[in-house]
């Protein structure tokens, strides 16, 4: 790194090297790039998850592993990647980006930006580790219902403390995002001169705030009701298990926006570099960002059509979540429109970003369907929900994330990915994802319940076929391993501006970006 | 935004956040161990505990030397500001789960588990509230509102006065009003406390009242028991604060961790108030 330092800023680099360079680091590039290698890993973990679920659905009985092992690696593959893998990712992105993007020095609060990222590697020693306690992993699913969460062994009081510990990081992750954003900007760059991606982080990371600490009372309500005799989730001292599921929902819906926004945050960036051409409708993306959040807080209940609510909350959640399909499609509008009549070109971040349109639009229109309540209440805990969220978090925020990963590699390496081996890595992903999870829509409809290892006979076929395809999207992200290595090695050099229409501040300073930018504020016009 | 940029303070590498993150890591698997009763967890969740202090005396003690140096100008404190301001609202939000949860018990849970439905399943149940759930083993005394709880109340809202009157104080740059002001303000929170105690003790011994008293001892306690613990950490802030004015610490324009410590104060004030309404009152 040390080469490409300007002369004048070589001076302020004299901390310490090695390890503890890594471990003490205030600076938001070398932390972004923590939090980036981190998540893959977590990736990966979940990954081997997911592979081993697969090979035990490949035929109907059981061959790989024992019920309780399978319930314990789905609840685990969903816990490792939501808050291992995809929310991690995407601080990372935060990281780099927003000051780059708005022409910040560094993160407002550098030290404790140190210890939202070394909070994440304790938390992930909680949750892996609890394989291979007595008793083994956390098995209620990710969701970690009562009463099942308040019966298990230790591996649950592990999960619950890995949960406290990612929230307390998230927390102080997501209010370093909002005030960097809020206070740091440069002169003269506006709050709706912002780029998108700085707009959706800022109200994710809103959301964060908000949610992250119900999530914590959620989880130290089952604590309780575990060890400390209280009566939360309990009928026969007062309680209610279906509480837990408000409480948590009350969280959980925002948190599937928190791991969305962002990557239309991302999408917004990368679509107007390759159709040369300003972002379709700039406003109204930041007005629907902004709705979308807001109503993110009143469609909870929407997870659970099942649970014997009344007539008039199963209606009330039901049109308050098709409500938000207007903002979301005026964002999918506003891309399709910023490519019209583009100059077009498919590299490979652009191949993400028209890739992530296409699937991400077939979940977000899945969600539409599990909203209907009489619908949903055939559908409930069947396999055509795990298609439906994974086709939004696959091939939504994770495509997205690919789409970036590419698009900003030339900024964080200096070099150029391999074209080729990115434009491979998406095209096998897109086709095994789709072999993945297509069929699980007719399994769903067919009525194969989910989180459960073993299946009946008329759904051999397409349970061969999605392991088939899961193999195939796994081993396809090994690709991605060799297209990073390269090109932090070598590969052709980046210019500044890596993109012949890519705008923006982060495109003003060299490629790679040297360790300290923008120390002197830029003066946005 | 002027033409005569301030440079932003950006500090140098720090050791203090990876010792909180072991700190954290031990008292987790410290609690998990002592919960699951394998391996030696108090000792654990000790070993935590004492590293997770020591990281906060030094990392906050650069962070006061670092202020009383002047590193911090007007954008830095600007970033303060809004923290504090959002991390409020995160503890609102936490409070809010627990205040959810009673409206939901006492406005939907409990007369659902009392309908015709559930009938057959508990008869004779009735949703009123205090409530300890259908299955009653231990009759216990709720809490009433017009004893010490309303004098706590009293307690509470005048620490809050005389906060104000210390920042006067400040503002006035009279130390011995803002000394005294302070002081007073850390006798009331810690009067507080200690009557919250005695409140815990009568509840255990002569009520019957405790944690495990169906859904009411889980709300009362839950909720009493996290402000309780946000009053402690209040006081502490308080207490820091009082020990950096002696020191002489902050002037007139420059004292923000003074006002945040205000601001937390004030908000476990409001909590207090909403806890004494549906908690105790109502």
């Amino acid at each position: 790194m040390a080469a490409v330092i300007p002369d004048h800023l070589h001076d302020h680099h004299h901390g310490p090297t090695g390890l503890m360079r890594w471990i003490t680091t205030t600076n938001h590039k070398d932390i972004g790039t923590m939090y980036m290698i981190f998540s893959f890993i977590m990736f990966l973990s979940g990954g081997v998850m997911a592979l081993t679920i697969r090979a035990e659905l490949f035929q109907p009985g059981l061959q790989v592993v024992q019920p309780e092992f399978f319930n314990q690696l789905t609840s685990m593959h969903g816990l490792v990647m939501v808050f291992g893998a995809i929310m991690p990712a995407f601080v990372g992105f935060a990281n780099w980006q927003i000051p780059l993007m708005i022409g910040a020095s560094d993160m407002a609060f550098a030290r404790m930006n140190n210890w939202s990222f070394w909070l994440l590697p304790p938390a992930a020693l909680l949750l892996l580790g609890s394989f291979f306690v007595p008793g083994g992993a956390m098995a209620a699913g990710w969701t970690m219902y009562a009463p099942l969460s308040v019966q298990m062994g230790m591996g649950m009081d592990m999960a619950i403390f890995a949960v406290h510990i990612m929230g307390i990081s998230s927390i102080m992750g997501a209010i370093n995002i909002v005030v960097t954003v809020l206070n740091m900007r440069a002169p003269g760059m506006t709050m709706m001169k912002m780029p998108l991606f700085c707009w959706t982080w800022l109200i994710t990371a809103y959301l964060l705030i908000a949610v992250m600490p119900v999530l914590a009372g959620a989880v130290t309500m089952v604590l309780t009701d575990r060890h400390f005799g209280t009566s939360f989730f309990n009928a026969a001292g007062g309680g209610d298990p279906v509480l837990y599921q408000h409480v948590f929902w009350f969280f959980g819906h925002p948190e599937v926006y928190i791991m969305i926004l962002p990557a239309f945050g991302i999408i917004s960036e990368i679509i107007p570099t390759f159709a040369r051409k300003p972002l379709f409708g700039y406003a109204s993306m930041v007005y629907a960002t902004a709705s979308i959040a807001i109503l993110s807080f009143t469609v909870w209940a929407h997870h659970m059509f099942t649970t014997g609510m009344p007539a008039v909350g199963q209606l009330f959640f039901m049109y308050a979540t098709m409500l938000i399909a207007v903002p979301t499609g005026v964002k999918v509008f506003n891309w399709v429109a910023t490519m019209w009549r583009g100059s077009m070109t498919f590299e490979t971040p652009m191949l993400w970003a028209t890739g992530f349109i296409f699937v991400f639009t077939i979940g977000g229109f899945t969600g539409l369907i599990c909203a209907i309540a009489p619908i949903d209440i055939q559908l409930q805990d069947t396999y055509y929900v795990v298609a439906h969220f994974h086709y939004v978090l696959v091939a939504g925020s994770l495509f997205a994330l690919f789409a970036g990963a590419y698009y900003w590699l030339p900024k964080w390496t200096g070099h150029m990915a391999d074209e080729r081996l990115g434009k491979i890595h998406f095209w096998c992903s897109m086709v095994f994802f789709n072999i993945t999870f297509f069929p699980m829509h007719f399994l769903g409809l067919a009525g194969m319940p989910r989180r459960i290892p073993d299946y009946a006979l008329q759904f051999a076929d397409f349970n061969a076929l999605a392991t088939i395809g899961a193999f195939g999207f796994g081993f396809s992200q090994l690709i991605f391993i060799v297209v990073v290595i390269k090109c932090v090695k070598g590969g052709e050099k980046a210019a500044a501006r890596s993109w012949e229409g890519a705008q923006g501040l982060e495109w003003t300073v060299p490629s790679p970006a040297p360790h300290h930018t923008f120390e002197v504020p830029p003066v946005v016009k | 935004m002027s033409q005569t940029y301030e440079k932003y303070f950006v500090p140098e590498p720090s050791r203090y956040p990876i010792f909180g993150s072991i700190a954290l890591l031990l008292i987790a698997s410290g609690a998990v161990m002592w919960l699951n009763k394998v391996g030696s967890g108090p000792w654990t969740l000790a070993i935590g505990f004492a590293v997770l202090v020591y990281m906060l005396f030094g990392w906050f003690g650069q962070v006061v030397r670092e202020s009383e140096g002047g590193s911090y100008g007007k954008n830095v404190d600007a970033s303060f500001r809004w923290s504090m301001g959002w991390f409020i609202f995160s503890e609102v939000m936490f409070f809010a789960a627990f205040f959810g949860v009673l409206f939901y018990v006492r406005v939907l849970g409990l007369p659902w588990l009392a309908d015709a439905d559930n009938s057959l399943l508990w008869p004779g149940f009735s949703a009123a509230w205090p409530s300890a759930g259908p299955v009653v083993e231990d009759p216990f005394t709720p809490m009433a509102a017009w004893g010490i709880p309303a004098i706590n109340t009293l307690i509470l809202l005048s620490s809050g006065a005389t906060l104000t009157w210390a920042h006067w104080g400040m503002m006035k740059e009279n130390r011995g009003q803002l000394k005294t002001g302070l002081f007073l303000t850390v006798l009331l929170g810690a009067i507080f406390l200690t009557l919250q105690v005695y409140e815990y003790m009568h509840a255990y011994h002569e009520m019957n009242l405790k944690l495990t008293s169906g859904i009411y001892g889980s709300t009362f306690f839950m909720l009493t028991g996290f402000h309780g613990l946000h009053v402690t950490i209040g006081a502490i802030m308080l207490t820091v604060m009082l020990f950096r004015v002696m020191a002489g610490h902050f002037t007139k324009e420059h004292h923000f961790a003074f006002e945040a410590t205000a601001w937390y104060w004030h908000f476990v004030d409001v909590v207090w108030l909403m806890l004494f309404v549906v908690v105790y009152w109502l």
